[in-house]
């Protein structure tokens, strides 16, 4: 039977008809489906771990114990899990252990476009890449065959395409769940220095002979047909090749890591002239380089962005499109939505002048006009050690104007540790958790703090201001940022205290629930044109030649306008 | 092969409506992609969803000067992504204004012009005030269902077949809205 899937519903697919049995992630676009998907099947176990370090870790223990195991996280994700992934690789596993990671070229919703291929290679793993739906789910499975062949971790590599991608996908059965026995095994399982420099030499092993077994494996396919061009490619940009130049050969890598060295240069010695395409770095290309092939690649094709079809028709083939162009046009960025929590936090430390490292989340939104109230944003959990950082270098008088801004699943997931340094090595500066109750960007994710886990059974709900305290913060203030003169008030006492203290603000996202959606308001003649309410930066206000105006059909009544307004001109509708 | 891309606003329910011409298609037996926008982008940004079906579908987008039909929720990202038409290609434009922030603050001006600037590229587009229909209809939301019902007026396709896609994808308590939605796009 073939049913329409998106590539990470296919992922999830492919893991259950592997007999997988415990599943951790931590959501991360475009990673973030699979496991959502995966939740789905009753037989697998599946759970939001705080962050992916410890999802790859709970992955490991049930592959320890037998289980077939899955994790799943975005690119930077792998950053995270980096830790437990390179010493996984020496342990090797027992059931089957698969990671899928999911890459962003083009940064649809990343900070960067970090190609994960380097970490299968400098963590000595092997690393599958599909092309569409269908081959994802196929690929889990062969996955899991290669990591018990191997006794080895395997990652599988996604991108955006890819992931949120629809394709046909041919649905096969569940095989047998096979817990296997668990047996104690020092040497094997307990890595220290004289256990590990044994277990090196044995991942030597395992990677040289998947690598003379590669060149047999089915998931790399050569196709020849006109030999005057040939392309090793791989995932996503095999489509756009096939479709761009349908006549040229190819050899398309199902496992990009390690590459199939014979098969390479057999196509090689086929083909007239030799191309990668690849998206990103210059994986392949080095490679073969180094193997003493003349290949063309990244001396025509960019390490930044997507490839397409006709990029790859007018580099290759030397044929452009006339394509009509629109000119200059208004730029449409994200924002945040009317009635969002966040927009109160970043009005009032703007308006106050406070500089706010940032971190990762819907809030990062907070940066662009006509807000502007974040100073920086690198990773999950930065804000608090690079405040941590601002003060210690700039002083404490910095610190009475400092904040760091996170939200409460980024809190959870690296934020901790970042505030236990605070606590130790005597910050004064200000933490503010905005608490929404849910993890936002990603698409509503529950946490450890939202009382309900990712299969939506009710869980333990973490107490945030209880957490804080208990690592030592001693100033903790809770306050709604709709109340916006509170809110002003005490991030002015708490920021010029000269002690640390957390600040946080506590409202849900308007979009996890209609009941937080309220009448919505309107602009009276009372109304002086000032522009006060447009520094919201909210979508539902905006300018016209008759003067303000609400659109009460996007408006959620949340009340942040009518208390930036000097003239009392912004009351409810009538409506 | 044909290649349709559907572009709006973030909100305004482009995802749905590429679904079902997805169904659409599996149901006249072709092979199909659909590619999306998750994450960052669904807030409130520009969106852009690709629907392509034929014989066999290799890439899940389609690029520059590729797409046989754009169907278009908003004016202002009608014309942002009119370069993705090909030469015979149609469009579709709903006539909403939807201000992006930029606008907004002030920053920058919402073009005056947008239907002279999208006719001079394409003659043949066509413009329709969709969300009057759509309230007509009973739901503000059934917009995706009216801008449907106006595509398939002109696509060389049974008429019933996108009654039935529309039945398998919108969920069942909204159908009524929805078939009438698609009625007064189509007759419009």
């Amino acid at each position: 039977m073939k049913k329409m899937m998106l590539g990470n519903a296919a992922f999830a697919r492919g893991a259950y008809e592997a007999g997988v049995t415990v599943a951790a992630a931590y959501p991360g676009t475009p990673s973030t489906e699979i496991t959502e998907n995966i939740a789905k099947y009753d037989e697998i176990y599946a759970e939001w771990a705080p962050n992916e370090k410890v999802a790859l870790e709970v992955a490991i223990g049930a592959s320890f114990a037998g289980a077939r195991a899955v994790c799943c996280m975005k690119h930077v994700g792998v950053n995270v899990a980096a830790d437990p992934l390179f010493t996984v690789s020496y342990t090797g596993v027992n059931g089957g252990l698969v990671i899928i990671v999911a890459d962003d070229p083009g940064m649809h919703s990343s900070q960067n476009e970090q190609d994960s291929r380097f970490y299968a290679r400098s963590a000595h793993v092997p690393m599958l890449e599909p092309a569409d739906s269908n081959e994802a789910k196929e690929f889990v499975k062969v996955a899991f065959e290669l990591s018990e062949k191997y006794d080895t971790p395997v990652m599988v590599r996604s991108n955006t395409r890819l992931s949120h991608s629809q394709g046909l996908v041919e649905l096969g059965g569940r095989t047998g769940e096979m817990l296997k026995p668990y047996q104690k095994d020092i040497a094997k399982y307990v890595m220290m220095p004289g256990m590990a420099r044994k277990r090196h030499v044995v991942v030597e092993q395992r990677m040289n002979s998947l690598k003379a077994d590669a060149n047999e494996l089915a998931v790399n396919v050569t196709e020849y047909r006109d030999k005057s061009i040939g392309i090793v490619t791989n995932g996503v940009a095999y489509d756009y090749v096939r479709e761009a130049l349908p006549e040229a050969s190819t050899l398309k890598l199902g496992l990009v890591h390690p590459i199939p060295e014979k098969l390479i240069r057999d196509f090689a010695a086929q083909v007239e002239t030799l191309y990668v395409v690849e998206e990103l770095e210059p994986f392949f290309e080095d490679q073969i380089k180094a193997m003493g092939i003349k290949v063309i690649g990244k001396d025509i094709f960019s390490v930044q962005g997507e490839y397409s079809v006709n990029l790859i028709a007018d580099k290759i083939g030397g044929t452009k499109k006339d394509i009509c162009n629109p000119g200059e046009l208004p730029q449409r960025p994200p924002v945040m939505c009317p009635g969002c929590p966040h927009r109160a936090v970043f009005y009032a430390l703007k308006k106050l002048g406070i500089t706010a490292t940032g971190d990762i989340g819907c809030y990062t939104l907070g940066a662009l006009p006509p807000l502007q109230g974040i100073d920086a944003c690198v990773c999950m959990g930065a804000s608090i050690g690079m405040a941590m950082g601002m003060e210690k270098a700039r002083g404490k008088d910095f610190a009475r104007k400092l904040v760091a801004v996170i939200g409460d699943s980024t809190f959870f997931h690296s934020g901790i540790t970042g505030l236990v340094d605070m606590v130790y090595n005597g910050a004064t500066s200000t933490v503010i958790i905005l608490d929404n109750s849910t993890t936002g960007m990603t698409g509503h994710q529950d946490h450890p703090s939202t009382g309900k886990t990712v299969k939506g059974d009710i869980a333990y709900a973490v107490d945030i201001p209880a957490l804080v305290k208990s690592v030592g913060v001693n100033h903790v203030r809770i306050v709604d940022p709709f109340n916006l003169k509170e809110l002003e008030q005490i991030l002015k006492e708490e920021t010029s205290r000269e002690e640390l203290s957390v600040i946080i603000t506590k409202r849900p996202c308007v979009l996890l629930d209609k009941k937080y959606i309220q009448p919505p308001y309107t602009i009276t003649d009372k109304c002086k044109d000032c522009g006060a309410c447009l520094k919201l930066g909210c979508p539902a206000i905006k300018k016209t030649d008759k003067g303000m105006e609400i659109d009460v059909s996007v408006c959620t009544g949340c009340g942040l306008c009518p208390s930036v307004c000097a003239f009392g001109a912004i009351e409810t509708a009538g409506v | 092969m044909t290649d349709i891309l559907i572009v709006g606003v973030g909100g305004q329910g482009t995802l749905l409506a590429s679904r079902v011409l997805g169904n659409l298609a599996i149901n006249l037996g072709y092979d199909v992609k659909l590619s999306e926008v998750h994450g960052m982008a669904q807030r409130g940004g520009s969106v852009v969803t690709h629907v392509r079906f034929g014989d066999k579908v290799y890439a899940p987008v389609i690029d520059e000067g590729g797409a046989d039909i754009i169907l278009a929720f908003e004016k202002l990202e009608a014309l942002r992504w009119c370069g993705r038409l090909n030469k015979n290609g149609r469009m579709f434009i709903n006539t909403q204004e939807i201000l992006p922030m930029p606008v907004i603050t002030g920053a920058q001006q919402y073009p005056a012009d947008i239907e002279a600037r999208i006719s001079a590229m394409v003659p043949d587009a066509v413009f329709i005030d969709a969300l009057p229909l759509a309230k007509e209809a009973g739901n503000m939301k059934a917009l995706n269902i009216v801008l449907i019902g106006v595509l398939a007026k002109y696509m060389d396709i049974d008429k019933q077949a996108f009654l039935d896609a529309i039945k398998q994808t919108v969920p069942p308590k909204t159908l009524e809205v929805n078939m009438k939605a698609f009625e007064l796009g189509y007759n419009a």
